[in-house]
């Protein structure tokens, strides 16, 4: 078989790699990559399927035959407590979209801090800072309850917020990179230019550091979304609730209710849609070169 | 004012206000303060604490919060459960880390190989279950695993064997395995696959003229110059598997395999919310941050060793 177009021009102008190196479709890496992908796909392809029965199929046909009740059970979903679902999935796009948001600003603003200035007690700051990598969140999310009680603020939407923006792994990363890609002679025309340090750090630094921020708020969005134990202590109003703890209260009722279970499973479908197709447009702003530390701005 | 400005020759230094960087940090020191040194230092101030009843515990003033010494730790780590929950979650991440790093590395080496195809395709689709929140995927998984719903068992069954309970108090580990494998694989292996693209193709070019075979320049070339990745991906996956917690507690509603207190975070969510034994849960949360602590403290060394080279001058 001859060499594809696909493959680089550096084995085309070397002929005599061939030799050893037979060109062609490698079957068994291939197979092994499907599979991988199969299998990824499975549980996806399943809810997609699985809401498209009514609450009586669910648990009767067979897991991969179709049924024809997704518009009723979207309906149902819809209606189900006034709605609460939407409710749950706007404010899930609140707490993701805003907290990254803020978070990847903040980030910026110190990684630029750390990376372009010299001042006492910056090796000391970025350690503490660093140290708050290592404490996982999720061990924080009580002693944060307890506090947030103690300022009365549970049981809002500032108790999932705010703990949300603090993302000391953002700032580490947002750091790198704003060493790596910002020059220190640019920073330097525009003092010698007159600009003041924030008109530089608006106008200079964040418009270079936009990738790695992209980055950042990717991060922090994801997340958040995924975060479960912070919203769960936090909230007792199922108004203010994200998708994910709304849709575990509604599997625990599940238990007494089964009809409950093709809202679940619904409502995990249209939840992940949103969030699938923000990868697959933002993954080429994704630089996951900054994580494995091979960032070459 | 005369602004001494050479912009072809040497830019003249004008001094900063030494207040800028502080001015700059100031949000963060705040919030970090705020959400993370305060917090932790009320648990710690918390786990020394206890409530004491006097009379009959009704009425204002009866009931008192007092110091209360190390009792607290010792009710922590004197209690059997918190050491078999413990257990529980090394023995999951015993299973899971080796499958979890194993199969992303095997996929980034597959995806790095010019003669496997479809793999954009595999790409995207190993890292789609990345976008999937963990409550989420453990509730897919959670139904996947039900007699009544699994296609497996459903084969079985059709060829006259009987099911397997794929959520037994043995099988659950493999249930729960399952899904974080699913959840986690993609996303390290992009991190490693990206830090293979990194490596200059001379490097193993030669190694093929010489005869090496496809797994030789693996193993002997490509695994050792990602190690730095493999060593970054275990620890972030080590310490995302010592908090596990809302997987089991998702599956909770669909099993009896899984107590309360499966893992250590799960018991010190029940003692606090449940039991309202703040004091003990503070106690027991100071034990997992120590613990963990020490465990990620190899992290703090690999990231300072590294990535801050550009910008020192």
């Amino acid at each position: 078989m001859t060499t594809t177009a696909a493959a680089p021009p550096i084995e085309e102008t070397r002929p005599e790699i061939t030799r050893s190196r037979p060109q062609g479709i490698a079957v068994l890496p291939t197979l092994v990559l499907l599979l991988g992908a199969l299998y990824c796909l499975f549980p996806v392809a399943w809810v997609v399927i699985a809401s498209t029965k009514s609450p009586g199929e669910l648990f009767r046909t067979f897991t991969f035959a179709p049924g024809v009740s997704i518009f009723d059970n979207v309906v149902d979903l819809s209606t189900y407590q006034g709605g609460i679902y939407w409710r749950w999935t706007v404010n899930t796009a609140l707490y993701a979209g805003v907290g990254g948001l803020a978070s990847a600003f903040l980030s910026g603003i110190t990684g630029y801090a750390f990376a372009k200035f010299r001042f006492p007690g910056r090796a000391f700051l970025f350690n503490v800072l660093l140290a708050g990598v290592l404490v996982p969140s999720i061990i924080l999310a009580i002693p944060q309850y307890l506090l947030l009680a103690k300022m009365g603020l549970t049981n809002t939407y500032w108790a999932v917020l705010l703990p949300s923006i603090v993302s000391p792994y953002g700032m580490y990363l947002a750091r790198i990179y704003a060493a790596a890609a910002i020059p220190d002679s640019l920073i330097e025309a525009a003092r010698t230019d007159g600009a003041s340090e924030w008109r530089i750090f608006t106008a200079v630094a964040l418009p270079v550091m936009r990738p790695g921020l992209v980055t950042v708020f990717l991060f922090q969005f994801v997340a958040i979304w995924n975060n479960f134990l912070l919203p769960f202590i936090m909230l007792s109003d199922d108004r203010k609730f994200p998708v994910t703890v709304g849709l575990y209260t509604l599997l625990n009722r599940g238990n007494t209710v089964p009809a409950l279970y093709t809202l679940v499973i619904t409502g995990s479908l249209l939840s992940i849609i949103p969030l699938v197709a923000l990868f697959l447009t933002l993954q080429r702003y994704w630089r996951i070169d900054l994580v494995s530390g091979a960032v070459r701005a | 004012m005369t602004t001494a400005v050479d912009r072809v020759g040497r830019p003249v230094r004008r001094t900063t206000s030494r207040a800028v960087p502080y001015a700059f940090l100031a949000p963060a020191i705040v919030l970090f303060t705020v959400f993370l040194l305060l917090p932790i230092g009320y648990a710690a101030y918390l786990s020394f604490r206890r409530v004491q009843v006097k009379g009959l515990g009704l009425g204002p003033g009866s009931r008192i919060e007092v110091f209360a010494g190390l009792a607290n730790y010792r009710a922590a780590l004197g209690d059997g459960e918190l050491w078999r929950g413990a257990l529980r979650v090394l023995g999951y991440g015993a299973i899971l880390l080796p499958t979890m790093l194993g199969l992303a590395l095997l996929f980034a080496l597959l995806l790095d190989l010019h003669r496997s195809r479809l793999r954009r395709f595999s790409r995207i689709s190993i890292f789609l279950p990345y976008a999937v929140p963990s409550v989420i995927a453990s509730l897919l998984w959670g139904f996947l695993y039900l007699p009544a719903v699994s296609p497996g068992q459903y084969l079985l069954r059709a060829a006259g064997f009987s099911e397997i309970d794929l959520m037994t108090s043995r099988t659950i580990y493999v249930a729960l395995v399952n899904i974080a494998v699913w959840g986690g694989v993609g996303f390290n292996m992009l991190v490693i696959y990206t830090a293979l693209r990194a490596i200059p193709h001379e490097l193993y070019e030669s190694a093929r003229l010489d005869g090496c075979s496809e797994f030789q320049v693996a193993w002997r070339i490509k695994i050792p110059l990602v190690m730095p990745a493999l060593i970054l991906t275990t620890v972030f996956s080590a310490i995302a598997t010592l908090q596990v917690f809302s997987e089991p507690t998702t599956l909770r509603p669909l099993t009896n395999s899984l107590s309360t207190t499966w893992t250590p975070l799960m018991k010190v969510y029940r003692d606090a919310f449940v039991r309202n034994d703040l004091y003990s849960a503070a106690a027991t949360t100071m034990v997992l941050a120590v613990f963990t602590l020490i465990v990620s403290l190899g992290f703090l060394r690999l990231v300072q060793s590294r990535a801050f080279g550009q910008e020192n001058q």
